[in-house]
């Protein structure tokens, strides 16, 4: 829509923001650089041990190793316990807030509730899932679920609530009723607010499946990390953080381009 | 003429927990048929909440309110709320069919009216655009267009220009009053502006301070079909300003406090 002519100064501003970029870019790699040559430099020195720091060059080692053997079974099976849990804490969070948000009774009702399972260090609930749904996966997703499903429902519903007044008198003017106010306006003008918690959501997630894994597993990265530290194989240690770290990483991105897309197709 | 809107003996009490507040005691009126109808009143004196009784919003503690001779009003009237508020995530044309969503009308007929209306009125070019992409005054015409495609017998107006600047609310005052003269539909245009209920106005009733009644009426004698801003320069003008002005300032003295001085400006140079 804009005219695409540019005036030099506004070039110069452009070339400016450019090398801005270029510059966080560089030292950012840089200090990833530094960092990995610093802890080989001192493991290679001795001055710290590597059987307990390990170095980039035994973590890499793991890592061929681990790839030809069976290491993508495991980065499937916690990835699968990851994203299962994240969309059903979601799915679940999504649908009692808007029950919430259609009752201001059920709300009232309901609000010491929520704080203090909010409050509750969901982790103490563990033996209490391994006795009810058994020590599978399904425990672990449950983990990962009951981690941010509380978070979900209180920061989605109060951004239905948080709809400007004059906005729903609108509706009301034009005659909507519940559900057309709630699709209509409610769901759309809380989009940021839903789309900022499922980016908190994703850490969320990952915690809840590696605790669920400490826990209970027989695959999965959080297992290898528990058996790597009981074997004191550091390396393995390491390495499936680092992997967990790329995932986590990832799995931010993807949250990130959906978002970008539903709010460019939503005209925001 | 016929009688359009009509009030009769219409009395509102909120309830809250603090305790009961009576915004409209026996408020009475009549708007005829295609007249401009302006309210002005003290600030808190229960402006909006006699619009939102007119739109069927709040039901009237007791009195009755009856559009075109039928009671009950919802539907029959369309409401413009202050601001334009339109949703940012829909196109104009979105915005401007959310009525006709609502009411699951959707009818070739109706999108054809609406399409009209937006050629009419010089925004169908912005159809597809977003609302952050037009003026103040376009906004405020597109919400004028989403009230008008619902076919309203009445339109009510709560301040619809109090967040313009100074000169865009002279121009979109002069622009929503011509639409709807050109559809030849009734208003009831609720203002703090003396000079605005003037300028547009047939009919312009001073209200009591809380809780409010019709204190008097004045008929705009200034000559019709002129434009608005040319009314403004009008010598009947500064006169009726200064009579309405007294009227209001009479409660002022009353309850104490200020309503900021709108004097009377001359808009053309
Ligand atoms: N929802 C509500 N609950 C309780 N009291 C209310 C409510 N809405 C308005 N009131 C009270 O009713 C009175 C009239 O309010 P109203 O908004 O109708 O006045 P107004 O003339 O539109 O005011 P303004 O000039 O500020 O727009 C005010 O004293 C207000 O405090
Ligand atoms: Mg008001």
């Amino acid at each position: 829509m804009k005219k695409k002519s540019v005036s030099p100064s506004h070039l110069k501003y452009l070339r400016n923001q450019r090398r801005n970029k270029g510059v966080v870019v560089t030292c950012q790699l840089l200090l990833v650089v530094l960092f990995l040559g610093l802890w080989q430099l001192l493991a290679d020195k001795g001055v710290i041990d590597s059987f307990i720091t390990s170095s980039p060059a035994k973590v890499w080692t793991t890592f061929a190793q681990l790839a030809k053997g069976d290491l993508w079974r495991h980065v499937g099976v916690t990835l699968m316990e990851t994203v299962v849990g994240f969309l059903l804490s979601f799915v679940i969070g999504t649908v009692v807030a808007i029950l919430l948000w259609f009752s201001q009774t059920v709300r009232r009702v309901l609000e010491p509730y929520l704080i203090v399972l909010n409050a509750l260090p969901k982790i103490a609930l563990g033996p209490l899932i391994i006795v009810w749904i058994g020590a599978g996966k399904e425990a672990i997703i449950t983990m990962a679920v009951l981690i941010s499903v509380i978070i979900t429902i209180i920061n989605t519903l109060t951004g239905f609530i948080s709809v400007p007044e004059d906005k729903l008198l609108l509706m009301k003017t034009l005659g909507a009723n519940k559900w057309q106010t709630l699709w209509k306006l409610v769901f759309p003008s809380s989009m940021p607010t839903i789309t900022a918690c499922l980016k908190i959501n994703v850490g969320m997630s990952w915690v809840g499946s590696i605790m669920g894994e400490y826990l209970v597993s027989k695959a999965g990265l959080g297992y290898l990390i528990v058996y790597g530290g009981q074997v004191f194989n550091l390396s393995l240690v390491m390495c499936s953080t680092v992997i967990l770290c790329a995932l986590a990483g990832l799995m931010y991105l993807a949250v990130a381009i959906v978002e970008r897309v539903v709010t460019k197709a939503m005209g925001l | 003429m016929k009688s359009m809107l009509s009030l009769s003996d219409v009395s509102y009490v909120y309830h809250t927990k603090r305790g009961e507040t009576h915004a409209l005691d026996h408020v009475s009126f009549d708007v005829a048929e295609g007249e401009f109808y302006g309210i002005v009143g003290p600030s808190g004196s229960g402006k909006t909440t006699l619009l939102s009784v007119l739109a069927g919003v709040l039901k009237p503690t007791s009195g009755k309110v009856s559009v075109d001779g039928k009671e009950g009003t919802l539907g029959a009237v369309g409401y413009m709320l202050q601001r334009d508020q339109l949703l940012e995530w829909r196109t104009i044309r979105k915005n401007v069919l959310l009525g006709l969503e609502i009411n699951r009308s959707l009818t070739p007929d109706n999108l054809a009216y609406a399409d009209n209306l937006l050629k009419k009125y010089g925004l169908h070019e912005f159809s597809s655009s977003y609302p952050h992409e037009l003026s103040g005054g376009m906004r405020q015409r597109a919400a004028l267009i989403r009230t008008l495609v619902l076919r309203p017998k009445v339109v009510l107006l709560d301040e619809p220009f109090s967040a313009l600047d100074f000169q865009t609310r002279l121009s979109v005052g002069d622009d929503v009053h011509r639409i709807i003269k050109a559809e030849g539909l009734t208003a009831v245009l609720v203002t703090h502006d003396i000079s605005e209920a003037i300028a547009l106005c047939d009919k312009v009733a001073v209200l009591t301070p809380r809780p409010a009644t019709v204190k008097s009426v004045f008929d705009i004698d200034i000559a019709e079909n002129h434009d608005t801003l040319a009314r403004r320069d009008d010598p009947e003008f500064a006169k009726i300003f200064k009579r309405i002005w007294k009227e209001l300032e009479v409660h002022e003295e009353e309850i104490g406090e200020s309503l900021s001085p709108q004097i009377p400006t001359q808009s053309t140079s």
